[in-house]
């Protein structure tokens, strides 16, 4: 019997190894992230979740945060051709939605990488730009209504859209409030799935007042 | 059981936790450097390099160097990959030493990274962004266009500022030689009924295209029947959302609605537009003396249906024109011509794409258009009263014309996916035109059955270098005779978003209905083009340098005999620069055209620069709009040096040139503003336009009386045209509602 629960505590530690060899990588792409100060700090650590993504094979969130940790590295260099930047987000991002079909995060970041690409040339590029992150934050509600980052990622587009199309700060405000209202009681799938916005809604909501 | 099968001693279990550890922890770390540089010998930055199926990696630095530490041992492979490029692996042997791996990457041929071909042709929408010049946006936003897609596409290089008739006038070439063409057939009366002297606007509303081709020359084999341009259109798909559209404004009226289906699968809708300028005119006063207002009626109706895989869309438009006016008779000064004009015009369109799967596409069109003028003309008095003054000269102005002119037409192409994104294409069209008109009782009827084939393929050979080449075989039973026609080009990528151009190709055109009522003794007219052309775009930025030469046999002859003795050439070059990255929020586009162009055809005696070619043409096109009052603010500038005037005398059996010169320049600012706003729960908009801000005076040529002693100057009806409108739209998504509802 002792033999069997020295054996057992080996495998368990083999196991819990394995396990937090994955859980060690996506926290050190978080920790990258946090501490990246230059946009290709940030590539860095979009890399590093291909990496980890590629390794790991079955897993979608490695690839979400690289296509994330990329999208974000195209707004720190300002320079930053930002299609170029949206080709490798988006092929990032279509990794992992063959791992993970219609999930409200996915399409919250596809949102995200079309509004990037519609900055470039906001009036004529809002017929399709505009129109492909409406389609994706209306299949973000779909896949989950409760996802606050969804409002969030809405009042962000409302705020910049005049008020005579219906956006502006009230328009805004409400969508950030309710983004606020659901991450009260938001909790993520596990400690890698994503779980970033509050802040930003809150920083955004206070723009409002 | 395995398990229990094994004796455990402390010392072993030392010894696996110890094993268990190091390949958590990691034991000695191994450096592996290396270059990604693709296969020409470029550097590649940001290639991401990795230990296959480890985390151990890197990226490549702006010098295309990389290095990482791993403690991978043994045989391994490293990865290199990066967007559009093929992934490449190499195998190594990590030992205690450093290692050093050579990447070379081999670009995917990709339709986002491919050249296109772009001799002779401007891309309006963004269909593909590396040929975007102009959006449909564009056509709203132009000062002074009003909204009329010609407008807009005379302010490119290539086309002239012609004002005293409509059409587009490219490189030369005159007006019945720039065809139209909405999803893929042919638009047989793209323009309203013509006045003499007076351009008429276009008929289709820019919102209808996603995007326009203007072509200046070297034109895809599966257009035909143009020796100087194509204007290729497209029209949307289905629309983004239900809508409701109201209109008001100083010259017209509108209604209309367009209902997009609950599964997003289909729509239709309709617009109704009135038209009638006597509030206008009786505000601005115009030149001529009008008996009978300016108004025209006009209803659209269409439906679109998502195919399994494609999609069917049917337009249908009916127009009704009705005007008359009164000018100055140019022989008797006591006496004027009243002119009246009824025109109805019926277009069709139906078209079908489909992917058929396997690399297969199809394309379908059918097309179904009536146009029917009445046309008066008499000689009146000072009183309105019709005279005969017994003058030959004057008294054959007075006339009466019936036109008929109908086109049904049925085209459609193939195209299969060949290696990689080549493609082929190929396909027929047959054209069955029936054109009839009666001059004062004097009735003629042409019938035309007209065929052509053509066939082309897209060679992508790298990302670097592309070829079109095509042929296109017609066949016109009105005259009897066939054509072919070869057309071909290459592109070739220079780097930094550089890319040069050459095309060649043949055009036919079959003489105007005009000179085929006096006789079908006729032979194809034909052009060539040749054209250099080199391109260098960025998302904000676009700048094109073109240079041409055209020859042109074979053209219409009406004196002495007619018959296909006419030629001609035209050679120039073109420039033009858009840019909405300099100035934050400011978008501007300049462009230039110089052209040499000699024609002998018509009743030209000799080789002469024909009435509607200009040497010099500039336009320069400044927008911006100001987000804190919703307000867009644009200009047009116009520019182009004077154009030639004749007065052609039939003298002892020989046309002369009785009198020559060239007209003044030609200036024009135009100016508009949109203002953005709502109106209870409607979107709005608040446009006001004015044509020729500065009221310079524009002269498009002269007429001469029967003796040549007077000649008239051809000027606008109006020096300047003022325009205020609010159009309106009340946008039903029920997806937004439902959405909004849930807060």
């Amino acid at each position: 019997m002792k033999h069997l629960f020295v054996i057992l505590s080996i495998l368990f530690t083999g196991m819990a190894a394995a396990q937090s060899k994955y859980e060690a990588g996506i926290q050190k792409g978080f920790e990258q992230m946090k501490t990246a100060k230059t946009a290709e700090d940030m590539t860095a650590a979009s890399a590093l979740f291909e990496r980890i993504g590629d390794a790991e094979k079955d897993k979608w969130l490695p690839y979400y945060y690289a296509s994330y940790a990329n999208y974000i590295s195209g707004w720190m260099n300002p320079k930053a051709d930002k299609d170029k930047v949206a080709e490798k987000s988006k092929d990032l991002l279509g990794k992992a939605e063959a791992l993970e079909t219609n999930n409200s995060e996915l399409h919250c970041l596809r949102q995200m990488i079309a509004i990037q690409q519609l900055t470039v040339d906001p009036m004529s590029r809002y017929q399709t730009y505009g129109a492909e992150a409406e389609k994706a934050l209306q299949n973000a509600a779909k896949a989950d209504p409760n996802n606050p980052r969804i409002y969030y990622l809405r009042g962000q587009t409302l705020m910049n859209t005049p008020e005579a199309f219906g956006g502006g700060k009230a328009a805004a405000k409400k969508q950030f409030e309710k983004s606020l209202e659901l991450f009260k009681t938001f909790q993520p799938a596990s400690a890698l799935h994503p779980n970033w916005g509050k802040e930003d809604a809150e920083k955004s909501l206070t723009a409002c007042q | 059981m395995f398990v229990l099968s094994i004796k455990t001693t402390m010392k072993e279990f030392t010894i696996l936790l110890l094993a268990v550890l190091s390949t958590i922890l990691g034991n000695a770390q191994v450096r592996i450097t290396g270059t990604v540089k693709d296969t020409r010998g470029h550097i590649i930055i940001g290639a991401s390099v990795s230990v296959k199926d480890s985390y151990d990696g890197g990226v490549s630095d702006s010098t295309g160097r990389f290095s990482f530490k791993t403690t991978e041992k043994g045989q391994q492979v490293i990865v290199a990959a990066n967007v559009g490029y093929k992934t490449v692996e190499i195998p190594v042997t990590i030992g205690a030493d450093s290692v050093s791996v050579a990447f070379s990457l081999k670009e995917e041929i990709s339709e986002l990274k491919a050249v296109t071909v772009t001799a002779g042709s401007f891309e309006a929408g963004d269909r593909k962004k590396a040929a975007t010049v102009l959006s449909s946006l564009d056509v709203y936003t132009t000062g002074g266009a009003n909204a009329d897609i010609t407008a807009v596409v005379k302010t490119l290089p290539g086309a002239q500022q012609v004002g005293e008739q409509e059409g587009l006038f490219v490189r030369g070439g005159a007006g019945y030689e720039a065809k139209q063409f909405i999803d893929g057939t042919l638009v047989n009366n793209p323009f309203s009924a013509s006045v003499p002297d007076i351009a008429s606007r276009g008929r289709f509303a820019p919102s209808l295209f996603k995007g326009t081709i203007f072509s200046t020359g070297g034109y895809s084999a599966l257009y035909g029947q143009a020796l100087s341009s194509a204007l290729i259109m497209e029209s949307i798909d289905l629309p983004e959302r239900s809508e409701i559209t109201a209109s008001i404004s100083s010259v017209f009226l509108g209604l209309g609605m367009q209902q997009l289906s609950k599964d997003k699968k289909a729509s239709w809708g309709g617009n109704y537009g009135y038209t009638n300028l006597l509030p206008y005119f009786s505000i601005v006063k115009q030149k001529p003396d009008y008996f009978a207002m300016p108004q025209f009626h006009s209803a659209d109706a269409n439906f679109r249906i998502k195919t399994k895989s494609g999609i069917v869309k049917y337009y249908t438009t009916f127009s009704n024109m009705d005007l008359g006016l009164r000018r100055p008779n140019i022989d008797d000064p006591t006496l004027k011509n009243a002119f009246g004009l009824n025109n109805s015009n019926w277009y069709n369109n139906l078209s079908w794409r489909e992917s058929l799967g396997r690399g297969w596409k199809m394309n379908m069109g059918i097309g179904f258009s009536t146009d029917r003028n009445g046309i008066t003309q008499q000689i009146q008095d000072a009183s309105d009263k019709t005279v005969v003054t017994g003058l030959n000269w004057i008294d054959s102005a007075n006339f009466r014309l019936y036109t008929q002119s109908d086109l049904s037409q049925v085209k459609l192409v193939l195209d299969k996916r060949i290696s990689g994104i080549s493609v082929i294409r190929f396909g027929g069209e047959y054209q069955y035109f029936y054109s009839k008109s009666r001059y004062n009782g004097y009735q003629t009827l042409l019938v035309d059955h007209f065929k052509s084939l053509f066939a082309e393929a897209d060679l992508y050979i790298t990302n670097d270098l592309a070829a079109k080449a095509g042929v296109r075989f017609e066949h016109s039973s009105l005259i009897n005779k066939m054509n072919m026609a070869p057309r071909i080009s290459l592109a070739y990528k220079t780097g930094n978003g550089g890319q040069m151009s050459i095309a060649y190709g043949g055009f036919y055109q079959k003489p105007e209905n005009s000179y085929l009522y006096a006789t079908r003794n006729f032979g194809y007219t034909k052009a060539t083009h040749y054209i250099v052309n080199y391109i260098k775009n960025t998302a904000l930025q676009t700048f094109r340098a073109e240079v041409f030469y055209k020859k042109y046999n074979n053209l219409v002859k009406t004196y002495p005999a007619y018959n296909n003795d006419g030629s001609g050439d035209a050679k120039g070059f073109e420039l033009f620069w858009r840019d909405k990255k300099t100035i934050k929020g400011l978008d501007y586009w300049l462009s230039y055209s110089w052209l040499d162009t000699r024609r002998n055809f018509l009743n030209y005696p000799q080789s002469l620069q024909p009435t509607f070619a200009a040497n010099h043409t500039a336009s320069l096109v400044v927008k911006k709009f100001y987000p804190k009052i919703n307000t867009g603010f644009n200009f047009t500038y116009s520019f182009a040096t004077g154009r030639p005037y004749y007065n052609m005398r039939l003298n002892a059996g020989k046309y002369e040139i009785a009198d020559q010169g060239k007209t003044i320049n030609y200036n024009n600012l135009g100016f508009s503003f949109n203002y953005l706003t709502s109106l209870g729960k409607a979107y709005a908009v608040l446009v006001g336009s004015v044509t020729n801000v500065f009221n310079s005076k524009q002269v498009f040529g002269y007429n001469y009386s029967h003796d040549g002693t007077r000649k008239d100057a051809i000027t606008p009806p109006a020096p300047q045209f003022f325009f205020l409108g609010v159009f309106l739209s009340w946008g039903v998504d029920r997806r937004q509602d439902a959405i909004n509802n849930n807060l």
